[in-house]
């Protein structure tokens, strides 16, 4: 039962051939079992999920029961959880209990889904191979010797492993879609302002947006629908409809015109994972598709542009990380700079430290007008770049990373390699577009993705889109050896 | 060598919001630390700002009653800088592009004539908490109830050219937030706060001296003195041949001094950039008009009308509307008597301003409501008591013993105009001083104010003054 996908196990619940207790224990004896191997939780709440599983059992009895009663997931550790520990990844929040949930998680909480616990991630979600966790990195659980993928990487592992239905995650610019293609999964990133940030510590206010890993993009539709929505807590938050995401999904695939970036295929690109995006393509040509060559001109500022807009932004977001009213405080501070200095010198890791310093540095006087500044131009240019392609496309596909996962350690010690495994993924947060990650194959038995753009607040045809393909192919289907 | 000094301020404003700019808390003064300080005050992970719109009305209330652009689209900025009592770590403030700019106000000078100051911008910003001394043993403590409360700060141009303009413009600005109902200008709660940039330079210069900022002064009497301090500290050192440094600088009303607090070098990158949690501030035109609809009789209209329409001389004018309850009281003062704006104007400024100032009363708390005085005009008007014996009944008001015609009552106060009483009483008095009556008659002209005395004295102050005059001088000259 535990190799369903979120929408099969809903209508088992739902029709009572198994319970909420049932699958919740089952997932939790899964957990104690493999999470040891692949490290990908922080938190797991065995008593609060069982009864909270008790209490979606009674719901689904009383036949007032949403589509996601009894549905055991995770959240990622970056979202506020009310009386559970919410760490983000980091030392400095290794006490921090959260007072409040985050918007997504009462929406979640309120149709009641069941919370195994809180993932692992990479620190303030700083990283692309969940290795600057102060949790230790999480273990691919397609080859315990290579990364998940970051900074979602938790929350791609106990799904990938099958120790959960689905994970919430976040992506400022690639965190839902690289460890969703990493691990063989279907992740999505919705619009910016599609879903509230309230309660998601943030890391670059501009970029992040929250979003769900789940099997399927019919299992990612029955989420979406549920946590998007305007929410008057956060200002950047889209007061428009919602539509019903799973009642969309079998739009027919013909006519369809599908926009595929020249620049994508650079020689960065391993020619194995730019022949499965030609695969995949073939398929939706059979299915009645126009595929066309587009450019997007400025494609080569994403990464460098992100670079410098993302540490600005976290440079400032971090500061509230001081020491004086919660999180990690240094012992036996001898006056406030010692407080602060140490506090945030033992509670950030390296990572972290190198993206504030370079934030800082991008602010600063003198140097504004050169990075900042700039960036927010070249910023506009890719925009436009997308927004004109999507003036005679209806969605842009590629692949999602420019590999399948690597090695632990591999690129630990240039971050500069690091930071391009997400150069197909960067630029669609500069836009500000909802973008997922679906699974597309094999390249020496690791996952590869592909990455789908959407226009603005057409998450509805994004899904659809990647759900005609699953109905072709079974790659959502392949569960990791050792996790069967 | 002649000097010119320069001076340009900075108010801060706090806003009469019932909540925080950009949280739900509470604004209200005086709670125990910490009790009004929600999520989003305190810098919790993962909390937003959301912008309270009533701050924004307020601002545009300022910024069309100083005739100023109101920017269609402004933009909230981050300032940051570590400081225990700034929970972000940023302050959210408006930097590039404010939401109000390009106004002036009207001073009035001491000659008469009137000077028109600057005002470069207006913008909206949230105040920080404040850090706690008192009390802790080795460490501060933090009440972060003030932090987040709305500020507009007012930014003038550097017009003015002497400490007395400068509390002019100081109390111009108190006066117009206080009509406009935007600030209660309550100065010891902080509520109106001023920094004071000050320079001089040689008469005839064409370039500004380098600046010192003073900060955080929070009364007229002290802006006045520690820029005058100020000035003459700069002098001193220019003339001694030294060099202004730009700095901040703090006041010391005690021992009436400013120094330095830091210098420019040692000065905060504040790295301000656009608050990617906040939109840019969008304000309608049609909302700018239906704000300016809004707007109360300005202090420079009403002053204006005063001197006009209550033919007060324009001194006059200017005291009675220096605050709107004060102009409201004198308004219902002359309209309850019916007339005699004058009088009345004496009476509110005369009497009742001593009095509010000897309690240390504001016009609202005045234990004499206006109607209550103009009830005594009234008796005064009409000869039921006299001018003189008026301001005792005045007092005896103040003390909360009834009204004008309840003290004339209790206390026996009534005037007597009854012609034959008086000449009764004068009658008295001409008989127990006969030598100062034959010293009159033989010519000492002086005398006849011996005879007013000896006669109100006699009335116990209740004889008509006018009558007695009269009536005197009949009898005298037998």
């Amino acid at each position: 039962m535990l190799t369903q996908t979120l929408a099969e196990l809903s209508r088992d619940l739902k029709a009572r051939k198994v319970s909420s207790a049932e699958v919740t224990s089952a997932y939790l004896a899964r957990i104690q079992r493999f999470n040891p191997q692949i490290n990908a939780f922080i938190t797991v709440l065995q008593e609060q999920a069982l009864a909270e599983a008790r209490a979606a059992d009674a719901r689904i009895a009383k036949g007032d029961a949403h589509l996601l009663t009894g549905v055991p997931i995770a959240h990622k550790d970056i979202f506020c959880t009310a009386g559970v520990k919410t760490s983000c990844g980091s030392k400095m929040l290794d006490n921090f209990v959260a007072p409040y949930d985050a918007h997504i998680v009462t929406r979640l909480k309120q149709a009641g889904s069941v919370l195994l616990g809180k993932t692992n991630m990479d620190e303030f979600a700083m990283g692309s191979s969940n290795e600057t966790s102060f949790y230790g990195p999480v273990k691919n659980p397609w080859d315990s010797t290579r990364v998940p993928g970051g900074s979602s990487g938790g929350s791609a592992a106990v799904v990938a492993a099958r120790l959960a239905c689905a994970a919430t995650g976040t992506d400022t610019g690639g965190s839902i879609r690289q460890p969703a293609a990493l691990v063989g999964l279907t992740g999505v990133k919705p619009t910016y302002g599609r879903v509230s940030r309230y309660g998601m510590i943030a890391f670059a206010s501009s970029l992040d947006q929250a979003g769900v890993i789940a099997y399927t993009a019919e299992d990612a539709a029955l989420l979406l629908s549920v946590i998007a929505g305007f929410d008057p807590r956060d200002s950047t938050s889209v007061d428009r409809p919602v539509p019903d995401y799973a009642a969309t999904l079998e739009q027919p695939i013909r006519g369809l015109r599908i926009g595929v970036p020249r620049e994508f295929f650079d020689p960065g690109l391993d020619r194995r994972v730019a022949e499965a995006v030609q695969t995949a393509l073939s398929i939706y040509k059979k299915l009645g598709a126009r595929v066309q060559d587009i450019s997007l001109p400025n494609f080569g500022l994403s990464v460098p542009t992100y670079y410098v807009v993302a540490p600005a932004e976290a440079s400032s977001n971090l500061s509230r990380f001081d020491g004086v009213r919660f999180g990690h405080r240094c012992g036996n501070p001898v006056d406030l700079m010692d407080l602060y200095t140490r506090s945030r010198g033992e509670g950030f890791g390296a990572e972290v430290k190198r993206r504030i310093m370079t934030g800082t540095y991008v602010l600063s006087a003198g140097y504004y007008d050169a990075y900042y500044l700039k960036a927010q131009k070249t910023r506009a240019l890719i925009r436009r770049d997308f927004l004109e392609a999507f003036t005679h496309v209806d969605v842009i596909m590629g692949p999602t990373t420019p590999t399948p996962a690597f090695r632990l350690g591999e690129k630990t010690d240039d971050p500069v390699t690091m930071y391009l495994n997400d150069i197909y993924a960067n630029g669609v947060n500069l836009a500000g577009l909802p973008g997922l990650s679906i699974p597309m194959g094999f390249v020496d038995g690791l996952p590869v993705g592909l990455q789908i753009i959407g226009n603005y607040f057409d998450e509805a045809r994004m899904l659809g889109v990647a759900h005609q393909y699953q109905r072709e192919t079974d790659w959502h289907r392949q569960v990791p050896k050792g996790f069967e | 060598m002649e000097w010119e000094t320069v001076i340009g301020l900075e108010i801060h404003t706090q806003l009469l919001t019932k909540s925080k700019i950009f949280s739900g808390a509470s604004t209200a003064f005086g709670a125990p630390p910490n009790t009004q300080a929600c999520l989003v005050d305190l810098g919790y992970p993962g909390v937003l700002p959301v912008l309270n719109h009533e701050a924004v009305r307020m601002a545009v209330k300022f910024g069309v009653a100083i005739g100023a652009q109101v920017a269609e689209r402004s933009v909230f900025a981050r300032k940051n800088y570590f400081y225990p009592d700034l929970p972000k770590g940023y302050q959210i403030s408006q930097y590039e592009l404010p939401v109000v700019s390009k106004g002036s106000v009207e001073i009035e000078l001491e000659d008469g004539t009137s000077k028109r100051i600057g005002i470069t911008r207006a913008h909206l910003e949230e105040d920080a908490g404040k850090s706690l001394h008192e009390g802790f043993e080795g460490v501060s403590g933090i009440d972060l109830n003030r932090a987040g409360t709305p500020l507009l700060e007012i930014v003038s141009e550097p017009d003015m050219r002497s400490a007395r303009e400068a509390v002019a413009y100081m109390k111009k600005i108190h006066s117009l937030v206080r009509y406009l109902d935007i600030c209660d200008g309550n100065m010891q709660e902080g509520s109106f706060r001023c920094d004071a940039n000050v320079s001089v330079r040689r008469k005839g210069e064409a370039k500004y001296g380098t600046r010192a900022e003073l900060k955080n002064i929070n009364s007229f009497h002290f802006v006045e003195k520690a820029i005058e301090y100020e000035i003459a500290r700069q002098i001193e050192l220019l003339e001694g041949g030294g060099k202004v440094v730009q700095e901040t600088r703090l006041y010391d009303s005690k021992k009436n001094e400013t120094r330095s607090m830091r210098s420019k070098e040692e000065a905060n990158d504040y790295r301000y950039f656009p608050d990617p949690d906040l939109l840019p501030l969008v304000i309608e035109p049609a909302f700018i008009e239906a704000v300016r609809k809004t707007l109360p009789e300005l202090p420079d209209a009403k002053k204006q009308r005063f001197a006009e329409h209550y033919c007060l001389s324009s001194y006059d004018a200017s005291l009675l509307t220096a605050s709107r309850a004060l102009a409201d009281y004198y308004e219902a003062v002359v309209k309850a008597v019916g007339g005699e704006p004058k009088l009345c104007a004496n009476w509110v400024m005369g009497e009742l301003a001593a009095a509010l100032n000897r309690d240390n009363k504001e016009i609202t708390e005045s234990p004499v409501s206006a109607a209550v005085l103009a009830g005594l005009i009234k008796r005064v008007l009409d000869n039921t008591v006299s001018g003189k014996l008026a301001k005792d009944v005045f007092e005896a008001m103040w003390a909360g013993e009834g009204d004008a015609d309840a003290v004339i009552g209790k206390r026996g106060l009534k005037q007597i105009t009854d012609s034959s009483a008086i000449e009764k009483i004068i009658d008295e008095v001409m008989a127990v001083n006969p030598e100062q009556l034959t010293g009159y008659r033989g010519g000492k002209d002086k005398l006849f104010a011996f005879f007013v005395g000896q006669v109100m004295k006699a009335s116990k102050g209740k004889a008509n003054p006018q009558q007695v005059n009269e009536l005197l001088k009949r009898k005298l000259a037998g």
